[in-house]
């Protein structure tokens, strides 16, 4: 089941629970958690080559709650995440990226942190040309190369 | 049976190219065999709202975890720093910084100078036609007249300093310490039909604008016109030999897996420091037991990559971010020997602008500077946009048990033998990696800098794969003379990377592609006596 771009309702659970727990919603920053719908649909529509390795942390999370994520309570929870964050190794590290790159793409997301929403390309940026007039002590103290005899 | 060529050479990379455009003059039938194929720009990361998210797989600077068919593995377990690379028409220049300095004349001479490693057999004089011609032809853009470089004549003006530059130039005023506008292959105006950079961010995953120089863009147009083949797709398993000792050909295959043999009268290897020993080691034979061209035992030994001492903080002030190319000064300050440093040789400065979101994200949560929870947003507003950047590039110094060897399982798709590096830090080396944290905490701090994080090495920092070829009049101490050829094959020569002596403190392609050129134009100068 986990192995072709898929996740089980339990892992999808679980999966919603720790993206809350690293990125809640925000009233203050107008923005949504990690576990808002569409960015969870995000994840798991561009899991792609990451499937295996989300799937394989989200059984650890699994085995290290002995049970959903979102039922225990806060201080079980946190000492779960804690023990998940320290042991976890490389799929857990490839969780926490996902989640992060799903919500940094985000729509609601981009607009609350005054970024456009496009690709960069084809508008690209403007860049100030700035002051080269910050060279001048660099001329002036000049220098020379080291050469061979 | 196919006809036989007059030149093959293997890799279509930034020595590939820049050889196959320079002999094309003399008319003869010349033919590249690329493993990759033409890369389609419309299909680069910055195209896509999801640009970020490819650098973590299918355009990640690691052809492990890029896994493409066009890659072939590498055991890098034993190093603490991993090759990156990429294999296409352009190689490695298809993903690299665009970062475009020399060698200095000093690093000809390093054990002249300094008493450690090993001269180079030519100078910085012999090269510095050639360096020109490469910049013509890459298209470089800069300023003229750094005190503390060799002297270059960019066709195109430096790019924008940009809001990251200002507050990297004034930090570095208050300490009295040089820094200078970075030469780079970034158009920054119309360039022989390349068009100017419009900042679509950072460089090294490809440009969709065509604005950064890779040689698919530039030296391979001009070289197929001139009449050079190109086959892309072909993955070269070994060089043959006849019985006079003198390449044959090569066996490789083709795009649809087949085994075909290509003979040649001339071969030239320009597939850098990991591929060249392994093609090498893999061409062993009755008559080259321990791998062609490697009576020397040199071959795959040496191995440099450059370790990176890179430290980074946070200003108060917005900083570029992802809205520029990465690279925009650098400084000499450090990079010839000062002994009162407690180390020989240097190290040069590349100043880094700035980071995407997703990527400030991903790292900050690693280095446990950004938290979960509650306090996540505020830390990030904190931190995106408003990161500055300090990489040295120390100079690595060549030691044989730093090397390339075969790896006895791992095997690419078409079980070819992998390359397997074993790459350990010099204390020389540390203790410079060391020198430059604390000068690049100096300057953060200087710059008003917070949350300062290191990395040190850049674990993914193997861009630069030096040495493993080296060059040489002795043929005892070397594997190609002071022209290209092999000691040891006289029709066989190496035009990349690995024919590095030492490493020098900065970015190499620019003297990789000038020692192109000059190893073309040596072979134009012989071509009647080119195997006496």
């Amino acid at each position: 089941m986990s192995a072709d771009n898929q996740l089980t309702r339990r892992q999808r659970d679980d999966l919603r629970a720790i993206a809350a727990m690293i990125i809640p919603a925000s009233d203050e920053y107008k923005v949504p958690g990690a576990d808002d719908p569409a960015i969870q649909a995000d994840m798991l529509a561009t899991l792609g080559r990451d499937t295996k390795l989300v799937a394989a942390a989200l059984d650890h999370l699994a085995r290290l709650a002995r049970g959903p994520l979102a039922e225990l309570d806060a201080a079980r929870r946190d000492a779960v995440v804690h023990e998940f964050r320290k042991n976890g190794g490389v799929a857990a590290a490839t969780l926490v990226r996902v989640v992060l790159q799903c919500y940094y793409r985000n729509d609601r997301v981009l607009s609350s942190l005054g970024l456009e929403l496009r690709a960069p390309f084809p508008k690209g940026h403007v860049l100030p040309e700035g002051d080269w007039s910050l060279l001048d002590p660099v001329k002036a103290r000049g220098g020379s190369l080291r050469r061979p005899p | 049976m196919k006809d036989p060529v007059d030149v093959l050479i293997i890799g279509a990379g930034a020595s590939g190219a820049a050889v196959a455009w320079s002999l094309a003059e003399t008319k003869m039938h010349i033919l590249c065999l690329e493993q990759g194929g033409w890369m389609n720009p419309a299909e680069y990361p910055s195209t896509g709202r999801d640009w970020e998210a490819k650098f973590y797989g299918e355009w990640s600077s690691s052809p492990n975890v890029r896994g493409r068919p066009e890659d072939y593995p590498i055991n890098d377990d034993n190093s603490p720093i991993k090759v990156v690379n990429y294999n296409a028409v352009g190689g490695s220049t298809v993903m690299y910084t665009a970062h475009w300095p020399r060698l200095h004349p000093s690093d000809f001479k390093v054990k002249t100078l300094d008493g450690v490693a090993d001269d180079w057999p030519i100078d910085y004089e012999a090269l510095t036609p050639f360096f020109e011609e490469n910049d013509r032809m890459m298209g470089t853009s800069g300023l003229s007249g750094d005190p503390l470089s060799p002297l270059t004549h960019p066709p195109m003006p430096q790019q924008p300093m940009g809001l990251s530059g200002a507050i990297i130039s004034k930090a570095m005023n208050k300490l009295g310490w040089h820094w200078w506008p970075s030469d780079t292959t970034v158009a920054t105006m119309d360039y022989e039909g390349r068009a100017r950079c419009i900042n679509l961010g950072h460089c090294t995953p490809a440009c969709a604008q065509g604005a950064k120089s890779s040689t698919d863009i530039t030296y391979w147009p001009h070289a197929i016109r001139a009449g050079v083949e190109l086959r892309t797709h072909c993955r070269v398993r070994e060089i043959t030999t006849d019985e006079n000792g003198m390449a044959s050909g090569v066996v490789y295959y083709d795009k649809d897996g087949i085994e075909q043999f290509q003979p040649a009268h001339v071969v030239v290897i320009a597939c850098n420091g990991v591929g060249t020993p392994r093609l090498l080691l893999n061409s062993a034979s009755g008559r080259f037991p321990n791998g062609l061209a490697n009576s020397s035992g040199l071959v795959g030994k040496n191995l440099m990559f450059h370790p990176y001492a890179q430290i980074y903080g946070y200003v108060k002030e917005p900083t570029d971010s992802n809205r520029a190319p990465p690279t925009c000064l650098w400084s000499k300050q450090w990079y010839d020997t000062d002994l009162s440093r407690g180390f020989v040789r240097g190290y040069g400065v590349q100043f880094v602008r700035g980071a995407g979101p997703v990527f400030e994200a991903v790292v900050s949560e690693q280095k446990g500077i950004l938290p979960w929870g509650e306090d996540h947003h505020r830390v990030f507003r904190k931190l995106n946009g408003h990161r500055l950047g300090f990489s040295a590039i120390c100079e690595d110094l060549p030691e044989e048990h730093n090397r390339v060897t075969l790896d006895p399982v791992l095997k690419d798709s078409h079980g070819i033998p992998a390359p397997k590096v074993d790459y350990t830090i010099s204390e020389n080396s540390r203790k410079m990696m060391e020198h430059a944290l604390a000068r690049g905490r100096e300057f953060l701090e200087t710059a008003g800098a917070s949350d300062i994080c290191v990395n040190s090495p850049i674990p993914w920092g193997g861009w630069h794969l030096l040495g493993t070829a080296r060059m040489g009049t002795d043929p005892e101490r070397s594997v190609v003379n002071e022209w290209g050829r092999a000691h040891d094959v006289k029709n066989l020569f190496i035009v990349d990377g690995s024919i590095f002596v030492t490493s020098g403190g900065v970015n190499p392609t620019s003297t990789i592609q000038a020692l192109a050129l000059y190893i073309a134009d040596q072979m134009k100068q012989r071509l009647a006596n080119l195997f006496d």
